[in-house]
């Protein structure tokens, strides 16, 4: 598989290969053929999965797509690539391996073997954080599917589609916990999950970001840096979950999520690097006219994704976080590699807060502050970004740069909600806040639809986007990724 | 910053005025026939600092304002026949009390609390039931505990059906305290929620939807969101048909309360309280109307007497206790012509709306006294004037002193107090029970009951003789009598008398606000003092720390 030397590899696919067995219905490494009630469970809830995908999903007919199946769990069986019918996908259930001897590693539980079933005093908190997670995988499916109809190229296409199967197969994931470990109510959570549709104005998904429609792609791209970037370090909390089959399954899940970073990063990157090409080469930043998307409207963006991004870690001080924790169901980031009694009892830390006009620290219980240790952990990882594209508006020989906007800015949920913030982090009374310079207007979204033409062509690149260096998985960046069903070519 | 503060010792004093254009957390909006109360809790306008009222949950002062409309609604908007009760936040009706807020609390407060709270979701019911005035909950999101509780004292809930927004009581699985205004009674007893599914529905902390929640009772109807507005106003327009409050006449404007506070004594134009804080009671006295009923009381407005002795005694229940714990006996006199008062009486019990909203707010305010902690002692003597709905005052009361003649000392040309049972006092101003203050008095004996006269002058003897007064006692013994019985009363445990006198005044059958405030406050307020509850590590005081609580295991 090709390795973008600006990203990085994926992580590498650890332990040793498990069979799946392809003979059942759904792919499995959980024994599914052992377990009739489940399976049938399942098996009528496939059908149903389906036809939301057929409703919901993409909306661009295609007969194939050169998609990344996950075959198996360990060492080089997870990343198996091969042009298939989407609705052919096979999407199914993984399980990171399991490992025997895996303990709790915080909370009160620390130290007690890890649960293999739902404890009765945490089922409705684990049912809660699966369902709430389990509700933004099909949303952005939803958010997504009329992207295709303005793919800037047939490359970027099946990055799309590699995303959407992958976040179908996501809620898979969450789905097969729900059946497997919950009951009536989890299979009633189940279904709901199908029923409740992104911008719906009836049944809305569970969290406001994810009914917002994905309208252009550079929406998109911006969309999976960030949000997805989020559903990262949910996914990565998760991972440390002493509900041992919720761990392993966002364990293997992070691995798909690897590539979804990917698109992100190299979709804002290669947006830029068309940017400063074309600010270089007609020296102004008013390139709307040459096909491209100015800088100051890419920040815009930048500038309402993150802060939208930002509110779905929710308040920073948080009971549930705190309970969550304390009982076991949810971890820190990297929690393995923090250096504390993992108990966080007495313990302090600073948030900021707004007082008497200006933002201040203030002294904090650290256990009931632990959605902004994670949101902490993932402005850090967002910033690397920004860092890499700014390299690319370097070398072009572009001045301007891009920045991260402050934490406080644009926030409804939180300290700072009721409080406006510039991108700089100045407290403005309400005269002093200036939507219109700091998030996208009606005439920047006008200007980059207008830019949102497909390229179908293997090979070519629509006006606004540099090619990327190379292909997936070693083939050209020309290479037939996707064939077109015969009326999207009309 | 500690989260959990020590409960303190000396809770703020309260003031219970406010208007709606001071309120901070509700909106009244009024269109014809249908008013809306909507919701939206400013977070930083808690009543007393040290928490956040976050996703529209409450405490004292939201409860205030919410008190506060819905009397407005009654006596300033006649014409409003249907009220909707919903709330402003995005997909989110109410999360209840503030949990920060009872953590914080002392147990008086949080018990204080509770009694006012379930007073005014009483009060919604009373407007429904009597008034012409149905409550509507649309429930625009999630209702969890207190919020879910203000529904149910609706007529009719509906819930947004959205696939995620829930009714819940989850004070039993994530607090370890029970639904505090009246949430597992109303669930049984109001909704008829069969009791299986009434336990596995207050131990879900998530609460139940859509379908589930209208099959089992819990809510009437669960609506789409795009339907949701329309069939509110359908529903409100059914109310408004079936209404019999009037169409086409002015309301009474409850303008501000003249009231006088100093140290020693809170005083209104018809009702002054002394406070002997050594003796640790309060002397409260009614004065009677210095003139008869007048042709149109309505516009007389708040001068009507009989509205403004309840508005100020209402008040003056509050303030006292609220803020006046320590002052463990009250004690009830009256001043005033009992003929005028009789008059007054008779003129109430005339047809017209306004009226009959007076006589049911000096019902409810009876009703406040009789689940008030505090001892209460009626004393009647020369110059009082206990008849008709002013002698509900004596047998709200947990004992009566009559004097039997005159205090030949001060005034022995004064004439004896009488005392006068009319109409009004056989079924006008019923308790909670369902029951006038006489049928309680005289439960299970019917007919020392019938034998009351009606419309008769009562002395000392009579009255006594009739077990309408404990004791009549001639002015030899009386003043003795009287002090030792207060000074007595003071030096027994304010515990031991707050339970005793709970439940002698609550005789026969049960109804929902008899459980309300019996049953379930009782356990609450029990569960509230257990370690499991408040304790350090109890599961109130662990709340929003991040922990959970440690139960000591053993069932009492």
């Amino acid at each position: 598989m090709a390795t973008d030397p600006r990203t990085g590899p994926a992580p590498a696919p650890t332990g040793p290969l498990s069979a799946i067995d392809y003979s059942e219905r759904i792919p499995n490494n959980v024994n599914l053929a052992g377990d009739r009630r489940l399976q049938r469970a399942l098996e009528s809830w496939q059908p149903k999965f389906l036809d939301w995908w057929k409703t919901l999903g993409p909306a661009l007919p295609t007969q194939d797509v050169y998609l990344r199946t996950a075959i198996a769990v360990g060492r080089d069986g997870w990343a198996h690539f091969d042009h298939v019918p989407m609705t052919e996908y096979r999407w199914g259930i993984f399980l990171a391996e399991r490992d025997p001897d895996r303990t709790i590693a915080f909370g009160t539980h620390q130290g007690e073997p890890a649960w293999q079933e739902v404890p009765g005093e945490y089922r409705a908190e684990l049912q809660r954080l699966i369902v709430i997670q389990g509700d933004t995988e099909p949303a952005s499916v939803e958010q997504q599917r009329v992207l295709g109809m303005t793919a800037p190229s047939i490359y970027d296409l099946r990055n799309l589609f590699q995303v959407n199967v992958e976040e179908g197969r996501h809620l898979w994931a969450m789905v097969y916990l729900l059946h497997a470990y919950f009951g009536r109510e989890g299979r009633e959570e189940a279904e709901q999950l199908l029923k409740r549709n992104s911008g719906d104005f009836d049944n809305p998904r569970i969290l406001g970001a994810f009914n917002e429609a994905t309208t252009d792609w550079l929406s998109f791209f911006m969309f999976t840096y960030f949000t997805d970037r989020d559903g990262k370090y949910q996914l990565g909390t998760l991972k440390e979950s002493g509900f041992d089959p919720l761990a392993r399954t966002c364990e293997f899940m992070l691995k798909e999520e690897a590539h979804h970073m990917f698109v992100g990063t190299t979709g804002v990157q290669r947006t830029v690097e068309r940017t400063a090409e074309l600010m270089a080469t007609h020296g102004t930043d008013d390139i709307w006219r040459y096909g491209g998307i100015p800088l100051g409207v890419i920040q815009r963006y930048l500038n309402f994704h993150y802060s939208v991004s930002l509110d779905l870690f929710g308040s920073e001080q948080s009971t549930n976080a705190g309970n969550y924790y304390t009982s076991g169901l949810k971890g820190r980031w990297q929690e393995d590699r923090r250096r504390d009694d993992h108990v966080l009892i007495g313990q302090n830390r600073d948030m900021n807060v707004v007082r008497d006009g200006r933002i201040v620290p203030q002294e904090v219980p650290l256990l009931s502050a632990l959605n902004l240790d994670l949101r902490d952990a993932y402005i850090n990882d967002c910033s690397h970004g920004v860092k890499r594209w700014n390299k690319a508006l370097e070398s072009a020989g572009v001045d301007a740069r891009l920045m991260l906007p402050h934490e406080g800015f644009n926030r409804r949920v939180g300290a700072y909600s009721r409080h406006h913030i510039s991108p700089t982090g100045e407290v403005l009374a309400e005269s002093g806040w200036d939507a219109a310079r700091w998030l996208p207007t009606e005439d920047d979204r006008r200007g980059v639809a207008a830019l949102m033409k497909p390229e179908y062509e293997y090979g070519k690149f629509a006006s606004w986007i540099a090619p990327p260096p190379f292909g997936i998985n070693d083939q050209p960046v020309e290479f037939d990724y996707v064939h077109l069903a015969e009326e999207s070519l009309a | 910053m500690s989260v959990v503060t020590t409960p303190s010792t000396s809770d703020p004093a309260v003031d219970f005025d406010t208007a709606p254009d001071r309120y901070r957390h509700w909106r009244l909006a009024v269109d014809g026939p249908v008013a809306t109360l909507t919701l939206t809790v400013d977070p930083a306008g808690g009543i007393v600092p040290g928490y956040e009222l976050k996703m529209n949950s409450y405490d004292l002062g939201v409860d205030i304002e919410l008190y506060d409309a819905v009397q407005r609604l009654r006596f300033e908007h006649p014409g409003v026949k249907a009220v909707v009760i919903t709330g402003g936040l995005e997909r989110m009706f109410c999360a209840g009390a503030n949990i920060r807020m009872l953590a914080q609390s002392s147990h008086a407060w949080k018990v204080n609390f509770c009694k006012f709270t379930n007073e005014t979701r009483n009060g919604i019911e009373d407007a429904s039931e009597h008034s012409g005035q149905v409550y509507l909950a649309a429930l625009n999101g999630a209702a969890a505990g207190g919020g879910y509780e203000l529904a149910l004292a609706c007529e009719t809930i509906v819930l947004v059906d959205d696939g995620s927004s829930a009714v819940s009581l989850p004070e039993v699985p994530l607090l370890g305290v029970l639904p505090g205004t009246g949430g597992l009674t109303r669930v049984v007893d109001k909704r008829l929620v069969r009791r299986d599914r009434a336990d596995v529905f207050a131990t879900k902390t998530e609460g139940i939807r859509g379908e589930t929640a209208v099959r089992w009772g819990l809510v009437d109807e669960a609506v789409p969101r795009g339907r949701f507005d329309e069939r509110i106003a359908a529903l409100a327009a059914d109310a408004v048909a079936r209404s019999s409050r009037p169409d086409g006449v002015a309301g009474v404007r409850l303008t501000p309360l003249r009231r006088e506070v100093t140290a020693d004594a809170i005083t209104y134009p018809h009702v002054r309280a002394t406070i002997d804080r050594t003796a640790r009671r309060v002397d409260i006295t009614v004065a009677g109307p210095a003139e008869g009923p007048p042709d149109d009381p309505g516009a007389q407005g708040v001068d009507y007497w009989p509205l403004a002795v309840t508005r100020a005694l209402d008040d003056l229940i509050l303030r006292l206790r609220t803020n006046e714990p320590e002052l463990g006996t009250w004690v009830f006199r009256t001043r005033g012509d009992l003929d005028t008062v009789l008059a007054h009486d008779a003129a109430l019990g005339g047809d017209g709306w306004f009226a009959g909203e007076v006589r049911h707010y000096w019902k409810r305010t009876l009703k406040r006294l009789d689940v008030t902690s505090r001892s209460l002692v009626a004393v009647v003597d020369p110059g009082s004037c206990f008849g008709g709905l002013l002698a509900e005052l004596l047998w709200a009361a947990d004992r009566q002193y009559m004097l039997d003649g005159v205090y030949e000392d001060v005034d022995a040309d004064a004439e004896p107090a009488d005392v006068v049972v009319t109409e009004a006092n056989l079924g006008t101003y019923r308790m909670g029970n369902g029951l006038s203050r006489l049928e309680s008095r005289f439960w299970g004996h019917p007919e020392l009951l019938a034998a009351v006269p009606v419309g008769e002058r009562l002395d000392a003897r009579a009255a006594e003789e009739l077990g309408l007064v404990t004791m009549a006692l001639d002015d030899i013994d009386f003043d003795d009598e009287l002090r030792i019985a207060l000074e007595e009363r003071a030096s027994l445990s304010p515990d031991a008398l707050t339970g005793m006198e709970a439940s002698n005044r609550f005789v026969g059958p049960e109804t929902v606000e008899t459980k309300v405030f019996g049953r379930l406050t009782a356990w609450q307020n029990w569960i509230f003092v257990r370690p499991n509850a408040s304790g350090p590590d109890g599961a109130l005081r662990r709340f929003g720390t991040g922990q959970r609580a440690d139960f000591d295991p053993k069932r009492v």
